[in-house]
């Protein structure tokens, strides 16, 4: 408001995009740097799973149930595998799946929202009807049945889910889009005549990037949740291939003998459900400019 | 009521203080630290009299007005100082002592009335809250209250307009309601925050005769915020004018008006003396010729409008909100296109619609926005913003690009530090200064300036007016300058085209048009641009039928 903020502002833009982010991250609340070092491990143990893990994947090292020991730290499973190398594995293809699917759907759901919002008409009012009616239905049971129909093939669970979470991605994108695509700087760069693409991508995506990027975030929670869950409901990955919901499936009657071993996969799920949602709580608040008061 | 916040016997004296503020001062948080926004004011009020305060944007008038009743926004805090009212410490009172004297014994006017009222509920509701809600008065002796309240801010039919919606109403009735809701416990204070910047001239006078009426027969003490100093002139007894949280000069209205002291409140009242010399031309650059516009088929916005604009002049559109002028511009640019008539271009007819038309022609006629905050891309450097249309139309690039950005930036007043800025690294004068060098970047031979300058503070739209008179006298273009503001007109122009409801009332050159004899709608709405005379409104309303006793 008063003469000196615009000094001080144009001071900050001096400063080169690696220093702002570090001034950034240093500035960033515990909880979304407790975040961030989660995802890291989670990442690190899925791209590295392979000289972590300790046994192979589909490994049988032992006798079936086996109790927890210092070669087995989290003990082993329904058939003797090595249930803390599966865990690591697990990292690398739940998230590994969540992540495609979550970019096939930001994919699919961003071009089509934002082209609905650019050129509305009646491209719009279709696309938005279909997809009102792909969200009336809920997406677990929507998922289950396209599954049981389909097959149950990793593919074709990235497929299903993809598309039926671009539903959510279309509403955001369209929305976003509509709010800058009705300024003054689109309908200016439309008088220059300049042409779709360039109002699209030059004009109207930088605008709209971080709600999408914060988005992306939950969007992979869900995604990733809506997997374990469809796993450990027998549909989502198929066995031999380690992942957390099957795990917890496979393990679920041990709780009754006083075994944790089902806890271990489904407190990984939450814990990376947790992280994600506190980086992109300190995100979208950094990026929509909210202050603390 | 609290016994503590009932008015002091005192202070209904007329001439008693009722505000006293000293050494005030208040900071607000930004960037991780407290910056000041008040750097140390006194302000004192007595019942019944009016103070006016001006400045330009950030100057703090709406911080100070504010902490006269003892609030700040979020984010602002009160550092030093005290505000005294009536008796009652204000900046130590507790939060509940200030509710019970908020809306009661002290009342706020904001600007936007329609962002005030509550759109679900019935004016009448909303207008008498305040009143139940302290437990002055009972609902039916509340109704009466407000009904003759709306006799004296003469809304019509003051009997019934209370059981409409907010939407129902006008702007202008809007904002007289809105008074009456500030009146209804008959507060000993009103803090008015420029309650008729978002009207229309002619709107504005019959609002500033019932505010002003009303404040008078209730022996009300009002704060009232503008940064319209010839409205100013005809609301307060006293001026305060203020920049940087500091203040200039404080004297009596008329004291003021005759001989200000200061250099800086000199230049205020020195900004309207910019002139051009009007010229008369015949050779036509672009003219509208009998065009019909409407939106998706059913409202007639444009009604056979013909308007001649002659090569390297300037032609002024004047007219209230909803008398068709940015829809002219929408039509002329091809953004709605025509449903009759014809907009021709240096003697051949332009397509009706924007994508038939070629880059060449897109080039020659260029745009500038009222706020160049939604008009400049928030994620674009100046770099790409000004770099941008010499890529698209005159094919430069890399190093002769950005020399001819140096040079466009120069020819802007502007210098090459801003090359690399984002719009949010600028102040608004200076963002309007980066849309007119992207138009400029164009080589336009017809700029059309959508109300550039209304969105900004008198001393910069001077600057800006300035600037565009000076590419003229260099480039010559031509400019299609649409306004509300007859100041404005008077100052750059030379035609003039008013518009009322959708159709030309009259074009001509400047004198002709703002020299008697007038069209009935012409002499209503220059009668209406408020003068720096201090009884330009009284004697106004004399003239218009006796109202202003």
């Amino acid at each position: 408001m008063t003469t000196d903020n615009v000094d001080i502002r144009s001071i900050r833009s001096r400063r080169t995009l690696a220093q702002n982010a570090w001034r950034t991250l240093k500035s960033a609340p515990l909880s979304a740097i407790f975040g961030m070092a989660v995802i890291l491990i989670y990442v690190l143990c899925a791209i590295f799973a392979p000289l972590i893990a300790p046994y192979g994947e589909a490994e049988i090292v032992g006798k079936a149930y086996g109790h927890a020991s210092w070669q087995n730290l989290f003990g082993l499973d329904q058939i003797g595998r090595d249930v803390f190398s599966r865990v690591i594995y697990g990292a690398r293809n739940t998230m590994g799946i969540a992540f495609l699917t979550v970019c096939i759907s930001f994919t699919l759901g961003g071009i089509f929202g934002i082209y609905a919002a650019v050129t509305r008409g009646i491209l719009d009012q279709v696309l938005s009807r279909v997809v009102d009616i792909f969200m009336s239905i809920p997406v677990l049971i929507f998922a289950l049945m396209l599954l049981a129909m389909a097959g149950k093939s990793v593919w074709n669970l990235i497929f299903i889910l993809a598309v039926l979470d671009s539903t959510r991605v279309f509403r955001l994108a369209r929305n976003t889009a509509l709010s800058v695509a009705v300024q003054d700087f689109v309908e200016a760069a439309r008088l220059r005549g300049e042409g779709l693409r360039w109002v699209v991508l030059r004009e109207i995506v930088p605008n709209i990037l971080p709600p999408l990027i914060a988005e992306f975030g939950l969007r992979f929670s869900f995604v990733f949740l809506t997997i374990a869950a469809l796993s450990f409901l027998g549909v989502g990955i198929q066995p031999p291939t380690a992942d957390w919901g099957s795990m917890v499936a496979e393990s679920k009657t041990l709780i009754t003998f006083g075994r944790p071993q089902p806890l271990i996969p489904a407190a990984a799920i939450a814990l990376l459900t947790v992280a994600v949602n506190f980086v992109v709580d300190w995100f979208l608040h950094k990026t929509s400019g909210l202050r603390d008061e | 009521m609290n016994s503590a916040v009932k008015p002091s016997d005192k202070s209904r004296i007329k001439g008693a203080t009722l505000v006293e503020i000293k050494g005030l001062k208040i900071e607000g948080y930004s960037d991780d630290k407290w910056h000041p926004i008040i750097k140390g004011l006194d302000l004192t009020l007595k019942r019944g009299e009016v103070v006016g305060l001006i400045g330009e944007s950030g100057a703090g008038k709406s911080t100070l007005g504010l902490a006269a009743m003892g609030y700040t926004k979020p984010g602002c805090r009160i550092s030093a100082g005290s505000v005294n009212f009536d008796g009652i410490d204000l900046v130590n009172a507790p939060q509940d002592k200030l509710r019970e004297l908020w809306g009661s014994r002290i009342s706020y006017v904001a600007q936007s009335a329609s962002a005030s009222f509550n759109p679900a509920h019935k004016l009448m509701e909303q207008v008498t809250e305040s009143a139940l809600n302290h437990g002055v008065m009972n609902r039916d002796a509340a109704e009466a209250d407000a009904k003759d309240l709306f006799k004296r801010l003469q809304l019509p039919n003051p009997d019934t307009i209370g059981d409409r919606y907010p939407h129902q109403v006008s702007g202008g009735q809007l904002q007289r309601a809105m008074t009456a809701m500030a009146m209804s416990c008959r507060p000993d204070l009103i803090i008015f925050d420029e309650p008729t910047t978002a009207l229309d001239v002619t709107t504005q006078v019959e609002v500033l005769a019932a505010m002003r009426r009303i404040v008078e027969e209730f022996n009300t003490a009002a704060i009232y915020i503008t940064h319209d100093l010839a409205v100013v002139a005809q609301m307060a007894h006293r001026i305060m004018v203020l920049r940087y949280g500091n203040l200039v000069e404080e004297a009596e209205t008329r004291a003021m008006l005759k001989a200000p002291t200061q250099d800086y409140t000199k230049t205020l009242w020195a900004v309207r003396k910019l002139e051009k010399k009007e010229e008369k031309s015949d050779d036509i650059a672009l003219s509208v010729q009998g065009v019909d516009a409407s939106y998706s088929g059913v409202v007639k916005v444009l009604d056979n409008v013909t308007v001649r604009i002659p090569r390297g002049k300037t032609v002024s559109v004047v007219g209230e909100s909803g008398s068709g002028k940015s829809t002219l511009a929408r039509a002329i640019t091809g953004l709605l296109p025509p449903s009759k008539g014809r907009i021709s271009f240096n003697g051949k007819d332009l397509p009706a619609r924007l994508q038939d038309r070629d880059r060449d022609t897109l080039r020659r006629i260029q745009m500038i926005y009222q706020s160049a905050d939604t008009a400049l891309n928030p994620r674009q450097t100046v770099r790409d913003i000004i770099g941008r249309p010499l890529e698209f139309y005159l094919g430069l690039k890399g190093a002769e690009k950005d020399r001819r950005i140096v040079k466009l930036l120069e020819s802007i007043e502007l210098n090459e530090d801003f090359i690399d800025r984002y719009p949010g690294e600028m102040s608004g004068g200076q963002k309007q200064r980066i849309s007119i060098a992207r138009a400029l970047a164009a080589e336009p031979e017809v700029i059309i300036c959508d109300e550039v300058t209304s969105a900004l503070d008198q001393i910069v739209q001077e600057e800006i007016l300035r600037l565009l008179m000076r590419l003229q006298k260099e480039t010559k273009v031509t400019y299609l300058f649409i306004t509300h503001d007859i100041a404005t007109v008077r100052a750059i122009s030379d035609e003039i085209v008013v518009m009322y409801k959708g159709k030309v009332v009259q074009q001509g050159l400047k004198s002709e048009v703002l020299n008697p004899p007038y069209p009935a709608y012409t002499e209503l709405l220059l009668s209406s641009v408020p003068q720096m005379d201090p009884d330009w409104l009284t004697n106004l309303l004399r003239q218009r039928g006796g109202k202003a006793a």
